[in-house]
């Protein structure tokens, strides 16, 4: 599936040929039903399913006997006090970190028997915004951001016009020539979340996306991640911000987990 | 995955390669590096050839041969030749004893006394030449022999002083090529060490890498590439200086023996031109076997 990112001012998304208009109301229905016919395949299969998951850093257990399932199209909020494992799950959604008991599938595989090369691919079905960015501070923003591209043998070249579309939607077409020390804190996260999804991947996971920016910019980015669930991502971000996670209500269908004594918890309606 | 490897390392891959943040000082370290090694592997290898032909050379001339000198006056000489043929044909291990003839003798004296020289007017001695058989006889026995009955003769068995020099110069051989072997296994360990250094202090790089969806053989490839080609550059121009430096040595002469020799001659030059090629292997294996172990480590 072919899609080329232009929402910024206009709310307009171009999909293949066809163009839509997001207003309030009517434009999210659209996309719901884009969603629905772009991923026949996908339709009941969970994308990432984790069963009595736990895992240890090597002293006391840091999680322990963790159950979820990410449906397609679902956004999810992970939260939790700092320190209490909410990167460390993270990274074992995607496989950076493999768990010390339980099972652990990602699009139907059990990641425990993925070889390394399909590791690599299922990374690239998979857009992760790093809480510390991870960029290679030796190559421009621009270049950063099509790093996905490249390591997945496409020719950058003839995705120009989509990477710049792509950095005008996070705000940063003027800055697409700087290096990442360059950036502050708040620029440097959306273009993470620019590299994360140039892949136009199926998963988007985001660490403390809004880590160290100010509420405007974090609002922005929060609707950045809103757009990219409408266009049926499945989207999970973990954050410590409560009050974001109440603003995010009243623009996605969110679901709120809570990690607490090392289990993961439904968290209720009492945000 | 090593063949599309090394397809992908001839074509070249600019913006694969700026991945990996270029490195100035390590990278003229093993420009500088494999230039030496190839530098001294043209040596090695003109000295492991020159000491092959002088060994091949000699070994052929010794064919287990002597001579027998008889110094008599003119009217004993056909005499004691005839004694002394009749002895060497009845001593144990000589296969053959001949005369030389008249016009023979003229042959060999002419390089010093000119053509025309009147060899059957002069006092020259009555040359014998002797080829031995396996396992060859036993001088002392037949010098004493010969004392008694044919007290002209004198026996020069040349080639017995020869062997060690035909052993000598197989040593040379042997020591030069195990030179050349010494300094492909010197340059995989360098090539190795410069990559291993490289991979650890792009260590990030690397798991940045990883964690967007680079499989192995991208990342191995982009360091693989880059030690490569350096080595390449290095050993060409190494190889070049080498072979410029042992085509301004001496030329071959008899006056000069062994030492003037040292050189390639016809489709021996072709044989320095592999060592670039070989040196680049070298690295590509070394590079790639680092990488590999290195990639390994990470998820
Ligand atoms: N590589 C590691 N080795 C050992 N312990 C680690 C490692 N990484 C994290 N930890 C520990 O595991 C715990 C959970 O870390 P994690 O980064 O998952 O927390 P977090 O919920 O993301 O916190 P924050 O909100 O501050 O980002 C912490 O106590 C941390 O010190
Ligand atoms: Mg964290």
């Amino acid at each position: 599936m072919i899609f080329r990112y232009c929402l910024q001012a206009k709310n307009v998304f171009f999909l293949g040929e066809q163009v839509f208009l997001i207003g309030p109301g009517a434009g999210i229905e659209t996309c719901h039903m884009l969603r629905q016919e772009g991923r026949q395949g996908d339709r009941g299969r969970v994308l990432i399913e984790l069963e009595n998951v736990s895992y240890s850093y090597g002293g006391g257990q840091l999680l322990s006997d963790v159950s979820m399932q990410l449906a397609p199209g679902s956004f999810h909020f992970l939260t939790g006090p700092s320190g209490s494992g909410k990167t460390t799950l993270l990274k074992l959604c995607y496989g950076a970190l493999a768990p010390t008991t339980g099972r652990l599938s990602v699009f139907g595989e059990d990641m425990g028997r993925l070889d390394r090369d399909q590791m690599a691919m299922m990374r690239r079905r998979i857009g992760v915004v790093h809480q510390d960015c991870r960029f290679l501070d030796h190559l421009t923003l621009a270049e950063n951001v099509a790093l996905p591209l490249l390591v997945s043998g496409r020719d950058p070249k003839g995705e120009e016009e989509n990477l710049k579309e792509l950095m005008q939607w996070v705000g940063l077409g003027p800055r697409a020539e700087a290096h990442p020390p360059e950036l502050s804190g708040g620029e440097r996260q959306r273009a993470a979340l620019a590299r994360a999804v140039i892949l136009s991947p199926d998963i988007v996971l985001a660490d403390e996306p809004t880590g160290n920016v100010d509420w405007d910019m974090s609002q922005r980015l929060l609707r950045l991640l809103g757009e990219l669930n409408r266009m049926g991502k499945t989207v999970l971000v973990a954050t410590h911000d409560l009050s974001l996670i109440r603003a995010a209500k009243s623009q996605v269908q969110a679901r709120v987990l809570r990690i607490s004594q090392r289990k993961l918890q439904l968290a209720g309606a009492d945000l | 995955m090593i063949g599309a490897l090394s397809r992908n390392l001839l074509k070249g891959d600019k913006r694969a390669d700026r991945v990996v943040p270029p490195s100035g000082f390590t990278a003229n370290l093993t420009l500088f590096v494999s230039g030496a090694m190839a530098f001294l592997a043209v040596f090695a290898l003109a000295l492991s050839l020159a000491s092959g032909r002088v060994a091949d050379r000699w070994a052929s001339e010794l064919a287990r041969s002597a001579t027998l000198r008889i110094n008599a006056p003119a009217e004993q000489r056909a005499a004691q030749t005839e004694a002394a043929l009749r002895v060497l044909r009845q001593t144990p291990g000589v296969a053959e004893a001949r005369a030389l003839t008249l016009e023979e003798q003229a042959a060999l004296l002419a390089p010093w006394f000119g053509p025309d020289l009147p060899v059957d007017a002069l006092p020259v001695p009555q040359l014998i030449e002797i080829i031995e058989d396996e396992p060859g006889y036993d001088p002392s026995g037949l010098r004493l022999r010969l004392s008694a009955e044919v007290p002209g003769a004198v026996l020069d068995d040349h080639g017995r002083w020869r062997r060690p020099l035909v052993d000598a110069a197989n040593a040379l051989r042997r020591l030069a090529l195990i030179s050349v072997l010494l300094i492909g296994g010197a340059t995989a360990a360098m090539i190795t060490l410069a990559a291993k250094a490289s991979l650890a202090a792009n260590a990030q790089v690397i798991e940045v890498l990883r964690l967007i969806g680079a499989r192995d053989s991208f990342i191995a490839g982009a360091f693989v590439r880059r030690f490569t080609l350096r080595t390449l550059l290095g050993a060409c121009a190494g190889t070049l200086f080498g072979m410029t430096a042992v085509l301004l040595l001496p030329g071959a002469s008899e006056a000069g023996g062994f030492l003037t020799g040292i050189g390639f001659q016809g489709i021996g030059w072709v044989l320095p031109l592999l060592i670039p090629v070989t040196g680049a292997a070298v690295a590509f294996a070394a590079t790639w076997v680092a990488a590999r172990r290195k990639l390994k480590e990470l998820s």
